[in-house]
C-alpha cells in the first residue's frame, strides 16, 4: 500500500485519496473550514495549508492528492504561520458575539482561534456590517456577519439534499449567502446547514439560545421518526430533551437526518400530556392510581376473559425486548393467539435519501420478538373486526394510538369491555381505555430497534424517570447534573412515574402466578439471543454505538 | 523540692498594688476622650469601600432594560455552580436577554469572578452585606432582587475600569 509521511508519522493511503482525507482516515485532523468528508471539494477556507517538501509553495491539504513517498509537514513554521495568517484573514470580519452566538462552545473558528491566532487583532478599521437574524427558511436562521463563506451549506444543498437553495450573492467582503428572492430554503434536511456551518452563520430556530452547549449532557442513540433509525445525539440539560442532532454513521444515516426527526420526534417526551402514574377509569374519567391496585385490577379483569376473547397488540415504537416479553407472556401466560401489531406506513412520503415510508422505527424488530398471529390466530385487520363483531372483548395494546391511523376506530375500540393501554401520552386512544399503563418513551429506557435494513441499534436513556438515578444508571451526566442537589432549582426536574412495558408485563406475570425473572432489558436480550436464530452471537455490547447488520440472507426469509 | 522561679519579682510599688490600679484606671480615663473605632451596628450601618465584594446584581440601565444578554459565561464560571441563566430571544438590537437569572446566594462565594468575565459589564459585585435568609427558597434570587439601577452602580465600574 502505498504510504506518506504526515508530520513524521508514516500514513497509508488509497490511490486518490487526499492527504486530509488520508489523514482524517487514521484520526489525524487537519484544520480546515470547508472542507467536508461527504461533500465535494472546494478549497476555498485555506486554513488546510500543509508544507509538502519539494514543492516550492504551500499546498491545501484538502485538494493535493496524497502520493508516494511525499513528505507532508503540518507544523512547520511556514505552515504555522500562513495558517496564524489566514486566521486573521477570516477573524477580520468576523464578529467578537461569542458571548450571545449559539455555536459558542463548538465552533470550529472558536477552536482554532484559541490554537492558532495570536489573540489581538492588528485591525483597526470598522468590520464590514451585513445583515443579521435573517431567517433562511422555515428553520433555519442566519447571521451574515458571522459567515466565513466556507460554502458547506451551498454544497450540502446541491449534492446531499438535491435542491439547490443556497448561493453566494455580491463579491469581495461583501459576499453572502441567500435565496434566490421569494424563494425559501425549504428542503426536508434544511437543519443539517447548522450541524455543518463551522461557525455561527446558520443556526436553528428551534434551539435558538435554549441552552449553552456546555450545558448539556449528549446521549447517543436512535431517532425514532421512521423506520430509518439515524442515530442522533440526544442533548439534554435539567431532565429535559433540547436538541436531537445526526450522529456519525456511514451505513445508515451518513452525517445527516431530516427537520421531522430532529423536531418533532422528542417534543413527546417533554410534553404537559404525559401519562404519569397508572391511570384507571372511574365514572368515565381516568384518575391516577396506584401501582399494585392497577397490577390486582387488571389481573383480575383479564382472568375474566375467555382466551378466544383477548387480543394482544404489540407495537412497532416499542423495543425488540418489550414486544419479546409482550409476545411470550400473551402466548405462555395469556394463552392467546390473537397477536399483530399496527404498521405505520404513509405511501410516498418518503424519499431516496434517508426518509421512509414506515413511519415507526422498529416494525421489523417488533415482527422478529415474536409479534405476529399464530396458527389460526387473527391479524391487526381482523382483531378490529372481530372488535367491532363484538367476538373480541379484551384488547391489551402497547404504545400505539390506534385513533390516531383511523378515525373510525374509535368508534371500533369503544365497543370493547376491557381496554388495557400503555401509552406514554394522554392521546384519543387513552381516552377510551379503562387502565392506562404510563409507558416510558425510548428516551428512558434501554433496549434496541431494528431499521428497515435489519441492521440492529442500541437505545440509551437520556431522560430520568422516578425510578432512575442518572448516576446510578450510568447515563450521561452534565455537569450541573453531577453538581446538582435537591435544594437546587435547576435539581428538581420533572420526572415522570413511568416504567418500559417489559418491566409492566413482568409484574403483571408475576400477579397471574408466572414467574418472570427480568430484572433488566440486557437479560430479555440475552435470552433473544439464545432463542432467536438471528440474534445468535449478539449482545449489548457487540451491537454498540454504531448497531450491527442481520444476516441479510436469513433477514431474506422473513416477511417484513 | 526546688523553690520555682518566677521570670521577675514584683518590686515593692507593685507588691502594694494601689498604685498600679491608678495606673490602669488613668490609661481607661485616657481612652474614654479619645475618638470611637467601634460601629454600633446595625443602628450605624458599615458602608464599604469600591473594592468590597458583596451580593452580585444586575445592571438595569436607565430605560429599564437588564444590560445583561445571558451569554452563560458567569454561570459557567462560576465555582460554586450558584448562578442559572435561562436566554431567549428579543427584538432588541442585543438579540439575547434573561429569561431567568438566578443566583443562590446560599451557594455564593463572593469570589467576584462573574463580574470579572463578564464581557458586557452587567454582573456587578455590590456593597450589599445583609445576606440573612429565614429559608431556602429566599436565598434564591431572581431578576426582580437582582437588578440594580445603573447609577447605584457608577463607584464599582469606575473602579472595575481601573484595576480590572
Amino acid at each position: 500500500m502505498p504510504h506518506f509521511i504526515l508530520d513524521g508519522k508514516e500514513i497509508q493511503f488509497i490511490q486518490g485519496q487526499t492527504i486530509i482525507e488520508a489523514a482524517a482516515k487514521v484520526g489525524i485532523d487537519i484544520p480546515h473550514f470547508c472542507w467536508h468528508p461527504s461533500l465535494t471539494v472546494s478549497g476555498n477556507c485555506r486554513v488546510c495549508l500543509v508544507e509538502i517538501e519539494k514543492m516550492p509553495k504551500l499546498a491545501i491539504a484538502c485538494s493535493t492528492l496524497a502520493s508516494d513517498g511525499m513528505v507532508v509537514n503540518t507544523n512547520s513554521v511556514k505552515a504555522l504561520s500562513a495558517r496564524n495568517a489566514v486566521m486573521e484573514f477570516l477573524l477580520i470580519n468576523h464578529p467578537l458575539d461569542c458571548p450571545i452566538c449559539d455555536e459558542a462552545g463548538e465552533c470550529k473558528l472558536q477552536d482554532y482561534a484559541f490554537d492558532h491566532s495570536v489573540g489581538e487583532s492588528r485591525f483597526v478599521e470598522n468590520k464590514v456590517h451585513k445583515e443579521k437574524r435573517v431567517s433562511l427558511g422555515t428553520h433555519v436562521m442566519f447571521d451574515g456577519e458571522r459567515c466565513i463563506s466556507c460554502s458547506r451549506c451551498i454544497r450540502f444543498c446541491d449534492e446531499i439534499a438535491g435542491v439547490n437553495e443556497l448561493t453566494f450573492i455580491n463579491r469581495g467582503d461583501k459576499v453572502t449567502i441567500d435565496t434566490f428572492p421569494g424563494k425559501e430554503l425549504s428542503n426536508p434536511y434544511s437543519l443539517c446547514v447548522t450541524d455543518i456551518c463551522p461557525v455561527g452563520a446558520l443556526t436553528s430556530k428551534d434551539f435558538r439560545f435554549k441552552s449553552r452547549v456546555w450545558d448539556m449532557s449528549s446521549t447517543k442513540t436512535i431517532c425514532s421518526g421512521c423506520s430509518r433509525g439515524c442515530n442522533v445525539e440526544m442533548w439534554v440539560r435539567n431532565n429535559e430533551i433540547l436538541r436531537l442532532t445526526p450522529r456519525y454513521n456511514e451505513e445508515v444515516n451518513s452525517y445527516w437526518m431530516c427537520d421531522e426527526g430532529r423536531l418533532n420526534t422528542f417534543k413527546s417526551v417533554n410534553a404537559d400530556i404525559r401519562v404519569n402514574g397508572p391511570h384507571i377509569k372511574r365514572d368515565g374519567t381516568l384518575v391516577k392510581a396506584g401501582w399494585d391496585e392497577v397490577f390486582a385490577l387488571a389481573t383480575s379483569e383479564l382472568k375474566s376473559y375467555n382466551k378466544s376473547e383477548i387480543a394482544v397488540l404489540g407495537s412497532a415504537f416499542a423495543t425488540c425486548e418489550e414486544n419479546f416479553v409482550l409476545a411470550k407472556f400473551a402466548k405462555s401466560v395469556l394463552g392467546i393467539k390473537n397477536i399483530d401489531f399496527a404498521k405505520h406506513e404513509k405511501p410516498n412520503s418518503g424519499d431516496d435519501i434517508l426518509i421512509r415510508d414506515d413511519k415507526s422505527p422498529n416494525s421489523f424488530g417488533a415482527e422478529l420478538a415474536g409479534i405476529h398471529p399464530l396458527k389460526d390466530g387473527l391479524n391487526f385487520q381482523n382483531i378490529m373486526r372481530a372488535i367491532d363483531e363484538k367476538k373480541i372483548k379484551a384488547l391489551y395494546l402497547v404504545e400505539d394510538d390506534l385513533v390516531s391511523l383511523d378515525e373510525d376506530y374509535k368508534k371500533i375500540l369503544s365497543k370493547l369491555e376491557l381496554f388495557i393501554v400503555h401509552s406514554s401520552n394522554f392521546n384519543s386512544t387513552t381516552e377510551l381505555a379503562d387502565i392506562v399503563f404510563p409507558a416510558a418513551t425510548y428516551a428512558e429506557k434501554n433496549g434496541t430497534w431494528i431499521n428497515f435494513q435489519g441492521r440492529i441499534q442500541k437505545l440509551l436513556p437520556a431522560v430520568m424517570t422516578v425510578e432512575m438515578d442518572r448516576s446510578l444508571d450510568g447515563m450521561a451526566m452534565s455537569r450541573l447534573d453531577k453538581f446538582g442537589t435537591e435544594f437546587d432549582r435547576w435539581g428538581k426536574s420533572k420526572k415522570m412515574n413511568a416504567r418500559p412495558i417489559w418491566k409492566i408485563i413482568t409484574s403483571l406475570a408475576n400477579a397471574l402466578g408466572t414467574k418472570y425473572k427480568y430484572q433488566t432489558s440486557e437479560e430479555i436480550f440475552d435470552e433473544m439471543s439464545k432463542t432467536i436464530d438471528l440474534f445468535k452471537g449478539l449482545d449489548y455490547q457487540r451491537v454498540g454505538e454504531l448497531g450491527v447488520k442481520l444476516n441479510v440472507t436469513t433477514l431474506a426469509k422473513v416477511k417484513v | 523540692m526546688a523553690k520555682k522561679k518566677r521570670l521577675k519579682d514584683l518590686s515593692l510599688l507593685e507588691q502594694i498594688y494601689l498604685p498600679e490600679i491608678v495606673k490602669g484606671l488613668a490609661l481607661t480615663m485616657k481612652n474614654m476622650f479619645k475618638p470611637s473605632f467601634t460601629m454600633e451596628y446595625p443602628e450605624v450601618k458599615f458602608e464599604p469601600g469600591a473594592s468590597y465584594r458583596g451580593r452580585p446584581v444586575l445592571v438595569m440601565e436607565e430605560n429599564g432594560d437588564e444590560r445583561c444578554v445571558a451569554c452563560g459565561l458567569c454561570s459557567r464560571v462560576c465555582p460554586a455552580i450558584a448562578i442559572e441563566v435561562q436566554a431567549n430571544d428579543t427584538d432588541k438590537e442585543k438579540e439575547r436577554y434573561p429569561e431567568r437569572f438566578e443566583i443562590n446566594m446560599l451557594r455564593c462565594i463572593f469570589c467576584g469572578f462573574c463580574e470579572e468575565v463578564c464581557p458586557e459589564e452587567a454582573i456587578i459585585m455590590s456593597k450589599d452585606y445583609e445576606l440573612a435568609y429565614t429559608n431556602r427558597e429566599d436565598g434564591i434570587l431572581g431578576l426582580d432582587k437582582l437588578l440594580v439601577p445603573v447609577s447605584e452602580l457608577q463607584e464599582r465600574i469606575q473602579f472595575l475600569r481601573k484595576y480590572k
